[in-house]
């Protein structure tokens, strides 16, 4: 059968599975776009920035697992993609970034909408394929998804040119065999270094499940908490990590690092064995390197090699996947006899638990997130943009299952939230999904309110509304000497501006304003229940700061706050 | 070489954009390229780098194979040092010359076996295979008469008792 480049990527879409398309149009892509309208299928979501789209379907991804698709033209359409890659990169999200790109006889030429992006996201994907001609496009195909779902997963760009979209060829399937030489999925778990670990785990008088996002990636909450419990051995998690074992478990610690709580920092710091599944050790969470978890053995499990010793040397790597290596663990797992260490740290959590001036009749922002964990129910999706709101949401919510809880952690990206909330909708249309923003954040990709509306998507946008960039107006506040440079979007002389209601309005979109502390739970209430999408402006407490928190170049016991 | 330099073998499916990867690898995380050479192999789809790195830090070498064995187009990786390894690299010169001392500068060129490309009243243009330590030892040398030009190639190299060879 003959079939033009253009079809052959919707079937070979179709193939995979995918089931939503994020993107933007443009004259390299119009082909695609030609065979879309035609075939009616996959669904596809216009939005009204590229890089909304990037979000959406990375947002997608993190809420599924499946992989997310993206669509975009040639130069400034790829251009706009770059930030969203990044992102995704970061967190090792599994996405397709379809780009069109000119004509092959133009590349290289400074021809209109040119830009070579397969160099420009080179040290941000995890494999990029310049589609040359169209016999080369099925197997490219299978090769990209393979890729970007398989070992510690990723985004992967396809550079189509547009003669290859139009060009011709007689096609029949896809081909049955994938070989990548160099690229080995799973690699296999050495089974003495899984026994080195159960012995010293067993020799342990003071351990600790250092727990990140890898354990959600392999789709292994529910073992880990299975593990965590039958060893009966306390759980920290990384902001990537929340919601793979239950806060509500007498084990939590809740988050460990920077703006991590007491307890889990104090752990860390005391273990004499920290046990770290699907984590990198992120300087996020070791603070000064050298005095990091100072009287503790490293065991180390996770599927990338490179990971392993990278920052901090470990004394027993287990290379693999995270479920299949807490599988073997559970095989030999029993509980430990470690009432002292246990009493210590539930001491600790008693002692000093998470806490702001509840007294204040002002809106705290942790006082919000307090109400939105109450009023959310048990399975809603919550995305949140980057800065104090967003460790706020990672301190005071209750985080009880895996996927509910999308943040930008790697790159920390401003205007992530919005979109990726679109993304999870879309893949969820009957879920309660909230975007918990900042101020800031929400301006960056504001314009997909559109999106929303024209696709029935129900997001609720809550603004914790401070009027300044928080996270660095603290930075500034307790190191540069309240010097607040370009962090105040109330400057004196202009005030405030910008009324979210009324643009929330002109989108044709619900829009609600609380600043009394009483009546914030009704507001909330109304805007769960409204059908459609919400944005909320929750005027909050101006100058707010987040603790405990170790601060720069310190070590982890450090903490301050 | 010398103890800072440690050299990589690395196999790379022949494809566009390979050598950027691995290029791209090294400057984004700040490694320290002393040399890069890179040709195909006995198989035409595959290619072989060899890659000088001016590090000494076992955790840096030890990131250096991990990241790059992390690329999906290469292949295998191998660090060489210590390996039993022949180092061979190839460079090119132009040495200035004058009457006086011209027969004296033959006469080294013959002691390091380097063969005489061309020569005329002003200059001598050799080239020679060596180990890095000759080629440094010759390259000084010559340099107290006088260097116009100089390439070197950067080294390849292949250990007596390990193959590097794709599975």
């Amino acid at each position: 059968m003959k079939l033009l480049g253009a079809q052959i990527l919707l079937k070979g879409l179709e193939k995979q599975g995918v089931k939503i398309i994020f993107g933007y149009p443009g004259g390299s892509v119009i082909p695609i776009f030609d065979e879309l309208y035609k075939a009616k299928k996959p669904k596809f979501i216009l939005v009204r920035h590229e890089q909304g789209a990037t979000h959406m379907a990375d947002g997608y991804a993190r809420a599924t697992g499946d992989v997310g698709v993206v669509l975009v033209t040639s130069g400034p359409g790829a251009t706009n993609t770059v930030t969203g890659i990044a992102t995704a990169y970061a967190d090792s999200i599994p996405m397709i970034i379809i780009t069109g790109q000119v004509a092959t006889n133009l590349i290289g030429n400074d021809a209109f909408q040119e830009a070579d992006i397969c160099g420009i996201t080179r040290p941000i994907v995890k494999h990029n394929f310049l589609v040359k001609k169209i016999s080369d496009l099925p197997m490219i195909i299978e090769k990209a998804f393979f890729i970007a779902r398989t070992g510690r997963p990723g985004p992967v760009l396809i550079d189509l040119p547009v003669d290859v979209s139009k060009a011709e060829m007689e096609f029949e399937n896809f081909p049955e065999k994938i070989e990548i030489k160099g690229y080995q999925t799973r690699p296999k778990v050495i089974l003495r270094q899984v026994e080195e670990a159960v012995k010293m785990i067993k020799n342990s008088k003071k351990p600790l499940l250092y727990a990140g996002g890898g354990i959600i990636i392999s789709g292994a909450s529910a073992e880990f908490t299975a593990l965590a419990r039958t060893l009966k051995i306390p759980v920290a998690t990384t902001l990537m990590g929340l919601g793979c074992f239950p806060e509500t478990d007498k084990l939590s610690l809740g988050m460990l690092g920077m703006h991590g709580t007491k307890p889990a920092n104090f752990a860390i710091q005391n273990c004499d064995l920290l046990i770290s599944v699907g984590a990198r050790f992120d300087d996020r969470v070791t603070g000064k390197i050298g005095e990091f978890a100072p009287y503790a053995k490293i065991i180390h499990i996770d599927i990338d090699p490179s990971s392993i010793s990278k920052n901090v040397k470990v004394d027993i790597d287990v290379v693999g996947d995270a479920k299949e290596i807490i599988k073997e663990l559970l095989k030999a797992a029993e509980p430990l006899n470690i009432p002292n260490w246990l009493r210590k740290v539930s001491g600790w959590k008693k002692q000093y638990p998470l806490n702001y001036d509840r007294e204040k009749n002002i809106i705290k922002p942790q006082f919000v997130i307090e109400a939105i964990d109450r009023l959310k129910g048990d399975n809603a999706i919550i995305t949140t943009e980057v800065g104090q709101h967003q460790m706020f949401a990672a301190q005071y919510l209750t985080h009880a299952h895996p996927r509910n809880f999308l943040s930008s952690g790697g790159l920390g990206t401003m205007g992530f939230g919005f979109p990726a909330a679109i993304g999870a909708q879309s893949a969820f249309p009957d879920k309660l999904v909230i975007d918990i923003a900042g101020d800031g954040s929400f301006k960056m990709n504001i314009q997909e309110l559109e999106t929303c509306v024209i696709y029935g998507l129900p997001v609720k946008v809550i603004i914790l509304n401070n009027g300044y960039l928080g996270m660095v107006r603290q930075w500034q506040e307790m190191f540069f000497g309240k010097r607040y440079s370009a962090t105040n979007l109330q400057p004196d002389g202009v005030g405030e501006i910008f009324d979210f209601v009324k643009i929330a309005e002109g989108y044709g979109v619900k829009g609600f304003r609380v600043s009394e502390k009483c009546l914030l739970e009704k507001t909330l209430k109304e805007a769960f229940a409204h059908q459609g999408p919400v944005v909320v402006d929750v005027r909050t407490e101006r100058e707010e700061n987040v603790f405990p928190m170790i601060p720069p170049g310190k070590a982890v016991h450090e903490m301050v706050g | 070489m010398e103890n800072k330099k440690r050299i990589f073998a690395v196999l790379v499916e022949n494809h566009f954009g390979v050598l950027s990867n691995v290029s791209n690898l090294f400057s984004a995380r700040g490694f320290n390229i002393h040399s890069l050479t890179v040709g195909t192999t006995d198989n035409p789809d595959i290619s072989r780098i060899t890659i000088v790195v001016a590090e000494e830090d076992e955790q840096t070498l030890d990131q250096i194979e991990k990241q790059l064995n992390k690329l999906i187009d290469v292949i295998k990786v191998v660090n060489l040092s210590g390996q039993d390894e022949v180092i061979a690299e190839h460079v090119m010169a132009k040495i200035k010359i004058n009457e006086k001392n011209r027969s004296d500068v033959i006469q080294l060129i013959n002691i390091y076996k380097a063969r005489i490309d061309y020569v005329n009243t002003e200059t001598i243009m050799v080239s020679m295979v060596g180990n890095s330590k000759k080629i440094d030892s010759f390259i000084e040398l010559m340099g107290h008469y006088g260097l116009k030009e100089v390439v070197r190639s950067g080294a390849i190299a292949m250990s007596r008792t390990v193959d590097v060879v794709p599975e």
